[in-house]
Formats: C-alpha cells, sequence, structure tokens
C-alpha cells in the first residue's frame, strides 16, 4: 500500500463563529504520487479544502495530518517546505520580474541570519532551482518581464514555477485552467502530469472542469454540501446518476475517443430533476 | 542580455560576499549566470545605494547654499570644520555665518532629509501591504489621524512644558493607529484588498478627521489655533534642538523597526493567502507593518503637521526607475524622499524670501497632479 500524504479525519470547518459550516465530517486520504482531483458544485468547499490542506486557514473540529504528522503542530514555514500552493487567479500589483516571482518560492528555504537583516540576498542554489522551475514551466524566456506584462496563461505557469521552486513534494492548485484557453489548459494540464510521473509529485488539483479531472487524475472527491459524497477513479465517480445528484440536472456521459475515460456534455436542453 | 549561462561575464563585483564571514553568504549572488540582470544582485544594490547616497549629500550643500543669504560651499566647509573643532574661530562675518547655518538651515535641512526619507518608507511599506500603488499616509487618512492625536494632546495642554513635547509623537502614533485599525478593517472585505475601496476608506476618514481636526483647533484660544493652523498646513520651520534630539532618537528606533520588514515585504505583496503558503507569519507581518506606520506617521505629524504624498510620489517613481523588490525600493525610496522634501523646503523657503511657504503646498502641488495622472492615465497598473 502506497504510504499517505494527508489523512484528514472527520473534519469540521467554518469561516467564523455562528456561520454555516462550509465543510461537515470530511474524510480524505492523499496518497504519494497521485493525482487528485476535488470536484464539486458552486459552494461545495473545494476551495475550503484546498486551503485547509495548506494550513491557511484552521479546522474548527478534526484533524488532518501530513506525513503522519499533526498540520497544527508545525510551524507555518515547515508547512512551506512540504506543501506548495497555488491560489485561482493572482493579480499581481507590482512589477516584478518573472525570476524575481518565482525566487519568491525560495523564501521558506531561506536561512535567515542576523548579518543581513533580513535582506536574504538569494543564493546560487536557489538561483539555480528557480531557474530550472522556469525551465520546466516554459517561462525562462520572460525572466525579465514584468509579471504585470504577462499573459493570464503566461502568468499562471510563472505562479505554477513559483510553487516548483519551493520543491515541495505536494502540489496544491485551485482552478489552475480556469481563465485560461484550451492550449494553455492542455500545456498546464499535461505538465502537472509530467511532474507527478517524472519528479513523484503528490498533486491535489481543485476543478470545475469535469471532463480535465477525467482526464487527467488518478482519482477524485466528489464534494457535496461540505461533505464527500464520492471518491474513487474518474470511472467510478463520473457516472450519470452521481453527477445528477451532486449538480442535480441532467448530464450525457459517455466515453473519450482517444483515452476511453468518463466524458462529460451538458444536453441540448435543460431536463430538470425531481426534487430529491 | 543572453540568458544562457554565461558564468565569466556575470561575476563581478564578488569580492564583497566575504564580509559576512559566513560560509553561506559567500554564494550571495552578484549577478547570478542564470537569472542575470533578471533579479536584484548585491552589487547592484551597492552601486544603487552608493550613487543616490553620494547624490543626497551633493544636493543638502546646494540646499545649504540658498536662503535669504547665499553661502558659498567653501564657507559650509568652513563652518563644519569650526562646528567641528577642526579649524580655529574666524571672524565676525563667519561667526554670523556660522549662526545661520548651525542654527537655522542644518536642522531643517536634516529634518526635511529625515522627515522625506520616513514619509516615503511608511508610504512603500503601505504599498506593500495593502497591494496598493497609490498608499500614501496623506491620502488614507493616517496623518489626519495622527494630527488629530495631536491636536487633542495640544488641546489638553501638552507641549507647552517642556517634559510634555515626547507624549505629542505618542499621540499622533495612537491616532494614526485608530486611522489605520479602522482603515484595514473598512477596505479589507475579503482576501483582496480592492484599490478603490482602500481609497475611498481613506478619503472618509480623511475627512471625518479633518472635521474634528476643525473642531478642536475652533475651541481653542485665538494665538494657539493660529499656530495650529500653521502646523496644519505642513512646515519644516527649525524646531527647538531638544525637541529635534528627541524626535531623531524616536524615528532612528522607528526606522530601524521599518528596516526590519524588508524580508517579509516582497512576500506580503503576493497577497496574504500567497504570503502564508509561502510561509510567512501574515498577522504578525501585519500587525508589525501596521504598528510602524502610525508610530513614524505620528512622530513626523506631531513635528511638521500634514505634509502629503511624499508617500506616494516617491516610492511609485523609485519603483519605475529600480524595479518592484522592496531590498532595494525601502533604502532607494527613503533616500530619495529625504532628497525631495529637502529640496522642496529649499524652494518653500527661499521662492518668497523673506515669506515663507508652507512646505505642505509645495508637495501637494507636485503629488496631487502625479496622483491624478496615475490615477486616470495608468489604470492598466492599477486594476
Amino acid at each position: 500500500m502506497t504510504p499517505s500524504v494527508y489523512d484528514v479525519r472527520s473534519l469540521f470547518f467554518r469561516y467564523g463563529h455562528g456561520r454555516q459550516w462550509v465543510l461537515g465530517d470530511v474524510n480524505l486520504r492523499v496518497t504519494s504520487g497521485e493525482m487528485l482531483g476535488i470536484v464539486g458544485p458552486n459552494g461545495s468547499g473545494k476551495t475550503s479544502l484546498l486551503r485547509l490542506l495548506a494550513k491557511l486557514v484552521r479546522p474548527q473540529q478534526g484533524e488532518i495530518t501530513l506525513y503522519g504528522q499533526s498540520l497544527e503542530a508545525e510551524a507555518q514555514h515547515e508547512v512551506a517546505r512540504q506543501v506548495a500552493f497555488v491560489p485561482q487567479e493572482n493579480q499581481p500589483t507590482f512589477a516584478f520580474s518573472v525570476a524575481e516571482t518565482v525566487l519568491m518560492g525560495r523564501y521558506p528555504h531561506r536561512r535567515r541570519s542576523r548579518w543581513d537583516y533580513g535582506f536574504g540576498w538569494d543564493s546560487r542554489e536557489d538561483c539555480a532551482i528557480a531557474w530550472k522551475a522556469m525551465t520546466t514551466m516554459d517561462v525562462a524566456h520572460l525572466a525579465e518581464r514584468s509579471v504585470t506584462d504577462l499573459s493570464g496563461g503566461e502568468r499562471q505557469r510563472a505562479v505554477i514555477a513559483r510553487a516548483l521552486a519551493q520543491t515541495s513534494k505536494v502540489l496544491l492548485l485551485d482552478e489552475p485552467t480556469a481563465f485560461l484557453d484550451l492550449q494553455h489548459q492542455l500545456e498546464i494540464c499535461s505538465v502537472l502530469r509530467s511532474l507527478k510521473e517524472q519528479q513523484g509529485l503528490t498533486i491535489v488539483i481543485v476543478s470545475h472542469d469535469l471532463n480535465l479531472a477525467s482526464q487527467y487524475c488518478d482519482r477524485i472527491v466528489m464534494l457535496k454540501e461540505g461533505a464527500v459524497y464520492a471518491t474513487g477513479t474518474p470511472r467510478d465517480v463520473l457516472c450519470p446518476e452521481i453527477l445528477q445528484t451532486v449538480y442535480g440536472c441532467n448530464v450525457l456521459v459517455d466515453a473519450h475517443p482517444e483515452s476511453g475515460l468518463p466524458r462529460i456534455t451538458l444536453p441540448r436542453e435543460r431536463v430538470h430533476s425531481q426534487p430529491r | 542580455m543572453t540568458l544562457s549561462p554565461s558564468p565569466a561575464s556575470s561575476w563581478s563585483g564578488r569580492g564583497s560576499d566575504g564580509s559576512s564571514g559566513k560560509p553561506a553568504h559567500v554564494q550571495t549572488a552578484a549577478g547570478d549566470p542564470l537569472l542575470g540582470t533578471a533579479i536584484l544582485t548585491l552589487s547592484r544594490w551597492l552601486r544603487v545605494m552608493t550613487i543616490l547616497f553620494v547624490t543626497s549629500i551633493i544636493l543638502a550643500f546646494l540646499c545649504l547654499q540658498v536662503g535669504t543669504r547665499y553661502i558659498a560651499v567653501g564657507e559650509i566647509v568652513g563652518t563644519l570644520g569650526r562646528a567641528l573643532g577642526l579649524v580655529a574661530r574666524g571672524d565676525e562675518a563667519s561667526m554670523t555665518t556660522d549662526t545661520i547655518l548651525l542654527h537655522l538651515r542644518m536642522p531643517r535641512v536634516f529634518l526635511g532629509f529625515v522627515v522625506g526619507s520616513s514619509l516615503a518608507s511608511v508610504g512603500v511599506i503601505l504599498q506593500a501591504l495593502l497591494r496598493n500603488p497609490l498608499a500614501d499616509p496623506y491620502i488614507l487618512g493616517v496623518s489626519s489621524g495622527s494630527a488629530l492625536g495631536v491636536s487633542l494632546a495640544v488641546l489638553f495642554g501638552a507641549g507647552a512644558m517642556a517634559w510634555t513635547i515626547p507624549v505629542l509623537p505618542i499621540c499622533g502614533f495612537l491616532g494614526g493607529l485608530l486611522a489605520l485599525f479602522v482603515l484595514y478593517r473598512m477596505s479589507a472585505t475579503s482576501d483582496r484588498l480592492p484599490v478603490h475601496s482602500v481609497l475611498l476608506a481613506g478619503v472618509i476618514l480623511n475627512a471625518i478627521f479633518s472635521a474634528l481636526i476643525m473642531f478642536v483647533t475652533s475651541i481653542m484660544e485665538p494665538n494657539r489655533s493660529f499656530s495650529m493652523m500653521t502646523w496644519l498646513m505642513g512646515t519644516l520651520a527649525a524646531p527647538a534642538d531638544q525637541t529635534l534630539l528627541i524626535f531623531s532618537i524616536y524615528m532612528t528606533i522607528a526606522v530601524g523597526l521599518l528596516f526590519a520588514q524588508v524580508g517579509v515585504l516582497n512576500i506580503m505583496t503576493l497577497g496574504e493567502e500567497s504570503a502564508r503558503s509561502l510561509g510567512v507569519d501574515t498577522e504578525r507581518a501585519k500587525r508589525n507593518i501596521l504598528m510602524i506606520s502610525a508610530l513614524v506617521t505620528g512622530a513626523v505629524v506631531s513635528l511638521t503637521g500634514m505634509i502629503g504624498f511624499i508617500g506616494m510620489v516617491v516610492p511609485h517613481a523609485t519603483r519605475l526607475i529600480l524595479g518592484a523588490d522592496h531590498r532595494l525600493l525601502l533604502p532607494a525610496s527613503a533616500l530619495a524622499g529625504g532628497m525631495f522634501l529637502m529640496t522642496a523646503d529649499t524652494i518653500a523657503r527661499s521662492f518668497f524670501a523673506p515669506s515663507e511657504l508652507p512646505v505642505g503646498i509645495i508637495t501637494a502641488l507636485a503629488g496631487g497632479p502625479f496622483f491624478i495622472y496615475l490615477l486616470m492615465w495608468r489604470k492598466d497598473r492599477l486594476s
């Protein structure tokens, strides 16, 4: 059995006291070297779950362990060395160069000494790692360009390069292909796939795009109203019955012409499902 | 430039690396073979800072020359020599020159430089925290918050006696802190801080605080309220030596704390969520930045009143020229801000000599149009 990266046990979460529960009793296991897709309707708690895994927010109840260690007990910079997080849509304000942005990924590894007073000049090693991340994400030629001048696809690649520069074993991505055109979607997905295969990264990806999750993820977790509704391979989870219950509408599911994996298509007319 | 590995050309200026004496820092790249000029390197940092430092000194001498009476550089050097006891005492005429320089112009040029660099530095850290290139302690109402604190203290009798002078910066600090706290609460509705809602919050705060300041001023006795009005317009009129001393001590501590933030500022510009995912304790960083901003603004306002727009104009221009990296942006803006206010004040005190303009008017006249330009024609950068 492959060792688990994350173990999530009976997790409850809400944004502040008295608010509605966002996640209720979530149990989840992420195994080493897999690409896991978290899908579900709007407001089902996908992004919150991802933020919990990165320790950006804390659960009210339940426990998350990362490589057997309680996430609660780990310092934020320790988490940052093991887990890289790519947020949804990242609109930069200031004109940092792409190289500078990617180098920020080295921050959790930076040795702090009293001599440099927090200036933390980038070491040769850091620069080499950043360069490698930039080559992987194909943004090396943009090194001197300002992040504010990049196109959406280039910016997303630069942000993923920053996450790669963290040299963590786990990569969490929130809607990495939203706002991207088809070619860039394909590019990002195949890079993620090859990172998983060549470097053994564990990747958790939140996506609205069921087809993309179907094609690229090893396993899919389907959330419904803050709870895990189904877990399994794309073939198991992305079946018409489950999709209808979770999304409340009929969809067509057939096989992808190349991979044979489930392909989801919207019906020609909206067919209202019966209230459950 | 080429981005292919070319180690030979990129290793100039590496000699300075050994100064820290730590093996880890020997790796400090000065022109990385891979990333080249796309990143800030130590050698570039040293080069830029040296140029700015030398320019500051030259400009200070130029500002010392100008005034109701022109004083040549030779005389200034002579005065400095006499003041330091290197040269024998001079005749009657040089005594007058000494008095003008040591008691009028030098404190004023010094004060202008310190205040200018403090305001520019606060602008830099507020812009980083709020992810808003238009942030400025004056525009966001932090200065008026501080001014309210100070005017309340004056209303209740602080500042009249020598021992109460240190109370004023503290009241300014509390007022500024209140303003920043309300501002942050008002504008941070979610993780994103929309540029315009921050500015709007600042406008509203400014209006409320200004009304309160006017109220406080209007119930003061007339001669006091007149000096309040002059102070509010922003002035660098040479303060008493002991006030200047207290102020300098206060500012040294505050600026020291401010520069200690430089390591997290770059990361904070990515937004709170990303910063935390990179291992930054964002709550602590945020608290530090807000406290230090209020501390510096409070001290500056208590002494020189409302001098606006430096915190916005100077960092913005510096960023356009030198790039966004705060390791260079913060100290470079500090020097540039010092030069800016020093020059503005020299214009203020000499243009209509012997009468004098409040320097706040000059900075606002220079900064206001620049602000409008940024808001209207550079929307691309602000969305």
